[in-house]
């Protein structure tokens, strides 16, 4: 299969949806994640204004209760954190390129891979499903901390809705799963001759190793939430302490009591690795952009990889930090800090790396490139406060905090989108034959990069003052959080302007597919193979060779130039791009 | 797959004795045929006769990784919980994590479950004796999968008598008024043995699946692959359970 897809080819719709072709299935995952992010972005965006507004009515709705917003809490954090930030670069992306940039016709078990993403599906739709069954969807945040999301009675959504919730998870881990062992085998085993480990793409390295902290990460989650279904309906009382009552009606007493806090580690032991799958991918992306658009190798590849196995392998002893304020041992939390710290040191080590390759480089600002700038820009705004938020003492007063919720958003969820939209940019003339248009990219850029800072900067300030989180409202008969709400109303206009910038971007996927200019067959000049016009490439040479007389004609020299030498002319066995 | 690539020139050895001596030999790790017989840097598909078998053998791998911390996860409740327990209204510290004493039949189906991993493993051994192999792959009869097939049907069996034994193992437990939902030691007993059973279950339709491939599959390839992974699964859950089996008579506090 060649790497650029004919544009026109007319299939039919059934046949596009019930596939097993991998860039068919990287579609239907982008779609699905499309849903959710717009779901997800109505969700966060309705918050905002019932916190800022408490009384205002929304059309055919009326006034959200404290639980509602809960619910919008809960089900806004499980869209955007399992089928946004999991789903776009742990199985839209791999789908997408992960073969065609090891040199591979297909996945190593396509079929498992499509079933990976129906199951996906299916547990899309059972998390819809909560907000439809009676009292709706569950409220006890996506974290699903016992004894709340134990007992049905602990408030509206909690049965159900979490019960859906859970079927859904269980769903999505199995999805994932299966997508991520097809992946190991596919980079392990079906690289094409001389690619080796040592010439693979750092974003391949990145689903290596992101893959291999699936199965470690999704598999505990599994078992959890299985443990947790047991406590909901087998009897069984893993998490259930004793004693437990709502409104004064004394709940099931397990035989025994079980222990909430074992639910609480389980969970951020899945809960922190998770943040690396979701964050890996976007790394080696950035490092692949920033080679391309400075035309400069990647120095220290060998170190970047390295570095990157070394976040995963320590991605999976830090998830302690989650929990610092539960009521865990004290010595325990001091070790947390500790490996949490030391996981600073690769994560500087890769954005020092991108920063030398700035540094006095020739930057071409494509979109997809300020994309990558931008994702590095919150990259490095939300880490910094990952050392402060990892001591112990500091996040005793800032736990619960908006200061953590600025973190995660930034450093994550804003991150991993930017990452997102770059791949998205970037890859486009593969799925289209086009690019999107530069001016409405830029102006996308520019304007979501403000209103990002703007919306998530100023919670800092807010959860420094003490602004807790999950609070429906603060005004009321307690005034204390009064002289926030200014601050809080920027941040919702911040909000709503970002969200309008993203239909500014909708607008350029669905314009650019029939009006944007021919891409042609190389249109950034990039190494990697899934530009390559041959289907079955040799390759002889790194990802990243770039700059002044790497090549006899030109500043770089593609992976799969060698077959084009032996083959007489280049892109002799490549089908002619249809354009219009 | 070598780990860097260079293409090789033909060299040439040749030990000067002074008089004759060797020939000149190729230095290249397989044959001196003189085409490239290094399968690794070929096309896929065309990588030799164990190719599909690596890229089975990696998902069983990767399945059982992701099974391993799944069961992982599963008997850390078996660490933590007892070391919890409740401080009475007379400031006792009363600890409610009962040992439970594990029906003697276990012992028998722990047994039963070792004895299914040797007929396993003599079974997965056959599909690769290599005369035998290369017999079936000649198209000369099926040699391999007559001698395999008698081992495999007693792996089944003793799989079924195992499951059988721990069904019977839930019964005597419920019958003396220990089910699932009666104290912690108890929902661990029943979530792991019951989670590790509907995995020898699986595994149980993985090897019946092998049996019928062994006879319906053309290729020589497919039958090995169906009867490798399934005994290899089939091994792992003989460990784990080896490990819960220990777990559960050894650790009891």
């Amino acid at each position: 299969m060649s790497a650029v897809i004919p544009v026109r080819v007319r299939r039919p719709l059934l046949s596009r949806v019930f596939t097993s072709s991998h860039r068919d299935l990287a579609i239907l995952w982008l779609l699905l994640a499309l849903a959710a992010v717009i779901l997800g972005t109505l969700l966060s965006l309705a918050m905002r204004i019932h916190r800022v507004w408490p009384m205002l009515p929304f059309p055919f709705y009326g006034v959200p209760t404290p639980e509602q917003y809960l619910a919008g809490v809960t089900m806004h954090g499980t869209l955007m954190i399992f089928f946004v930030l999991t789903v776009v670069p742990q199985a839209a992306f791999p789908n997408l390129v992960l073969p065609a940039q090891i040199g591979a016709s297909r996945m190593a078990f396509p079929r498992l891979n499509a079933a990976a993403f129906w199951i996906g599906f299916a547990s899309f739709l059972a998390l819809i499903a909560a907000f439809f069954v009676p009292q709706g969807a569950p409220i006890g945040g996506w974290t699903a901390y016992p004894p709340f999301s134990e007992i049905a009675a602990a408030g509206p959504g909690q049965g159900a809705g979490m019960d859906l919730w859970l079927v859904s998870i269980l769903l999505f881990c199995a999805a994932s799963l299966a997508a991520a062992f097809n992946f190991l085998v596919t980079i392990l085993a079906r690289r094409a001759q001389g690619m080796t480990l040592g010439r693979m793409p750092l974003t391949v390295w990145s689903w290596l190793v992101s893959s291999a902290l699936t199965v470690i990460a999704f598999s505990a989650l599994l078992a959890a939430a299985f443990m947790l279904l047991a406590d909901r309906h087998f009897g069984t009382g893993f998490f259930l302490p004793a004693g437990e009552v709502v409104n004064g009606i004394r709940q099931r007493d397990p035989a025994a009591p079980g222990s909430p806090m074992l639910w609480l580690h389980l969970f951020w032991f899945f809960g922190h690795p998770e943040v690396y799958i979701s964050i890996l991918p976007g790394m080696g992306l950035a490092s692949s952009l920033i080679a391309n658009f400075t035309r400069r190798p990647v120095p220290g590849y060998r170190f970047m990889v390295t570095a990157t196995t070394l976040i995963g392998f320590l991605g999976l002893g830090v998830w302690g930090h989650h929990i610092f304020v539960s009521g865990m041992n004290p010595y325990a939390g001091t070790a947390f800090g500790l490996t949490t710290i030391a996981i600073a040191v690769p994560s500087s080590a890769e954005v020092l790396t991108w920063l030398a390759m700035l540094f006095r480089g020739r930057i071409r600002l494509t979109t997809p490139m300020l994309f990558t700038l931008g994702f590095i820009s919150f990259f490095i705004a939300g880490g910094l406060t990952g050392p402060v938020l990892a001591q112990p003492a500091l996040d005793a007063y800032l736990h619960n905090t908006f200061f953590v919720v600025a973190h995660f958003h930034l450093v994550m969820a804003m991150a991993g989108v930017f990452s997102v939209f770059a791949g998205i940019y970037y890859w486009y003339p593969l799925l289209t034959g086009r690019r999107m248009n530069e001016v409405l990219g830029n102006l996308h850029f520019w304007i979501s990069l403000i209103a990002a800072y703007g919306t998530f900067f100023p919670m800092h300030f807010a959860g420094l003052a003490g602004e807790p989180r999950h609070y429906a409202q603060l005004s009321g008969p307690v005034e204390s959080f009064a002289s926030l709400i200014p601050v809080e109303k920027g941040i919702t206009f911040s909000a709503l302007l970002l969200a309008a910038a993203q239909l500014i971007f909708l607008f350029n996927v669905f314009r650019s597919a029939r009006h944007g200019i021919a891409a042609g067959e190389n249109p950034w000049r990039a190494t990697t193979l899934e530009w390559s016009p041959n289907a079955h490439p040799i390759i002889e040479s790194g990802p990243y060779v770039y700059g002044p007389g790497v090549a006899s004609q030109d500043d770089f020299r593609p992976q799969w130039a060698f077959a084009e030498n032996r083959n007489g002319s280049p892109g002799e066995c490549s089908p002619p791009l249809k354009q219009e | 797959m070598p780990a860097t690539f260079t293409r090789h020139t033909v060299e040439t050895e040749r030990k000067d004795t002074g008089y004759g001596g060797k020939p000149p030999l190729d230095r290249r790790p397989t044959g001196g045929g003189g085409g490239d017989d290094n399968w690794d840097s070929r096309p896929h598909g065309r990588r030799g006769p164990r190719e599909m078998l690596i890229r089975f053998r990696l998902t069983t791998l990767s399945i059982l990784t992701a099974d391993f911390v799944l069961f992982a996860v599963l008997i850390t409740f078996f660490y933590v919980r007892p070391t919890a327990g409740h401080v009475s209204a007379s400031e006792n510290f009363i600890s409610d994590w009962h040992p439970l004493s594990v029906p003697p039949i276990l012992w028998l189906n722990t047994a039963v479950l070792l004895l299914s991993a040797v007929t396993a493993e003599i079974a997965r051994r056959q599909l690769f004796h290599e005369i035998d192999v290369m017999e079936e792959w000649l198209g000369l009869g099926r040699p391999a999968v007559r001698r395999a097939a008698p081992w495999l049907a007693a792996t089944i069996a003793l799989g079924g008598l195992f499951l059988a034994g721990q069904w019977t193992a839930w019964h005597q437990l419920a019958s003396e008024g220990l089910r699932a939902s009666s104290n912690p030691n108890c929902y661990f007993f029943y979530l792991v043995t019951i989670t590790h059973g509907v995995h020898l279950l699986l595994g149980l339709l993985a090897l019946v699946f092998a049996m019928g491939a062994m006879f319906g599959f053309k290729r020589v390839e497919l039958r090995q692959v169906a009867v490798d992974c399934s005994a290899w699964y089939w091994h792992a859950m003989g460990l784990f359970w080896g490990f819960i089996f220990t777990l559960l008579v050894v650790a009891q506090r």
